[in-house]
């Protein structure tokens, strides 16, 4: 009970710290690694959830199911996210940084 | 980044951190006061255990009783890759690196021998912990291992390969599922006592397309001798021909 307990608060305080930076930075990257904590911490509240002691019968399949998947999942849309965010880096006059360009636009952008 | 870090909070961000407490403190409670043994979905898995032809319950939910959902998430990988490759190059660098021994040592140690993991663990997924998304990540990791070593015949792959291989997992799985249909008239229902050996073989053909998913979302990009410059032999590397 503790440790479901303890690993289901963890996992909150990591969705909750996520969500926090999120919502605070404009850094496409931050973002993108916010959700990728966010995910993490639903992910652990998942399996804390469906965890049983030893010898207290089955443990709850449909969560681990879920999660094992969500992983995956959650790792190519990473990746997709990250191109997305190089992307835009690319073809933007601002800097992702914040900092503006020096009148230098990119090729992308003038086509 | 490093101005952001040391400016004091303003108003905006004390709102949103007193929000964000208090949604904690809100999901916290809830967490809290869910009953000690929350009633799961365990005893209906055990219950058809038997019928769904492996004897790992996570394996059965994934590809039994949840295969629909399996299936849709295999269809999610395949959409990844295609936005990825829609949107660059894989960034293969002109100059050959010298490749470094050590490097190149471990590569061929390891490799084979993560090759050999996945294909245990797709096996295994029958009836200990395992499966297509774990042997997907093994094989993963060793093309990712691969292309961080930068071997050179890497960049030499044609796409028609990579493609069959990436579409492999999610029309074998459709397949199944469609040859299902017609036979017991559910879509992914089995028919009884070969249930094992299709959910086997959507596992390999998936551990394939997952382990190329992965490694190729790290290439970072569509591969070089894409079909437009097919035959220009001079473009095929980097994205210096890019405009």
């Amino acid at each position: 009970m503790i440790t479901t307990l303890l690993y289901s608060l963890t996992g909150l305080i990591l969705f909750a710290m996520g969500l926090f930076t999120l919502i605070i930075h404009s850094h496409p990257l931050r973002k993108i690694l916010a959700v990728n904590v966010m995910s993490t911490g639903v992910f652990l509240i998942l399996v804390a959830t469906a965890y049983k002691p030893l010898g207290q019968g089955d443990i709850d399949p449909v969560p681990h199911a879920m999660v094992l998947t969500g992983i995956v999942v959650s790792v190519s849309i990473t990746a997709l996210a990250l191109i997305l965010a190089c992307r835009m880096q690319e073809t933007s006059n601002l800097d992702l940084l914040g900092r503006k360009k020096q009148s230098k636009p990119t090729k992308e952008a003038g086509a | 980044m490093s101005r952001s870090r040391h400016k004091r909070f303003d108003g905006f961000q004390r709102l949103l951190l007193l929000l964000v407490i208090c949604l904690t403190t809100l999901l916290g409670t809830i967490i809290w006061t869910i009953p000690g043994t929350p009633s799961g979905l365990a005893d209906a898995v055990a219950l058809f255990q038997e019928h769904s032809g492996v004897e790992s319950p996570v394996t059965a939910v994934l590809l039994n009783f949840r295969g629909y959902d399996t299936l849709l998430e295999v269809m999610v990988l395949l959409l990844a890759v295609i936005g990825v490759w829609s949107l660059a190059k894989a960034p293969f660098s002109d100059q050959m690196m010298d490749a470094n021994p050590v490097q190149i040592g471990v590569v061929r140690l390891l490799a084979p021998l993560m090759c050999m993991v996945a294909a245990y663990l797709v096996w295994q997924g029958s009836h200990l912990a395992g499966g297509a998304f774990q042997g997907g990540a093994i094989l993963g990791a060793a093309g990712v291992l691969m292309l961080v070593a930068e071997l050179p015949w890497l960049r030499g792959i044609p796409a028609l390969p990579l493609r069959i291989g990436l579409v492999l997992g999610p029309l074998l799985f459709i397949g199944v599922a469609l040859f299902c249909l017609l036979l017991t008239g559910d879509l992914l229902g089995y028919p009884e006592g070969a249930a094992g050996w299709f959910i086997l073989l959507i596992e390999a053909a998936c551990a394939i397309s997952i382990g190329l998913t992965l490694a190729l979302l790290f290439a970072g990009g569509r591969p070089a001798g894409e079909a437009p410059e097919k035959h220009n032999p001079a473009s095929r590397t980097g994205n210096g021909g890019r405009v």
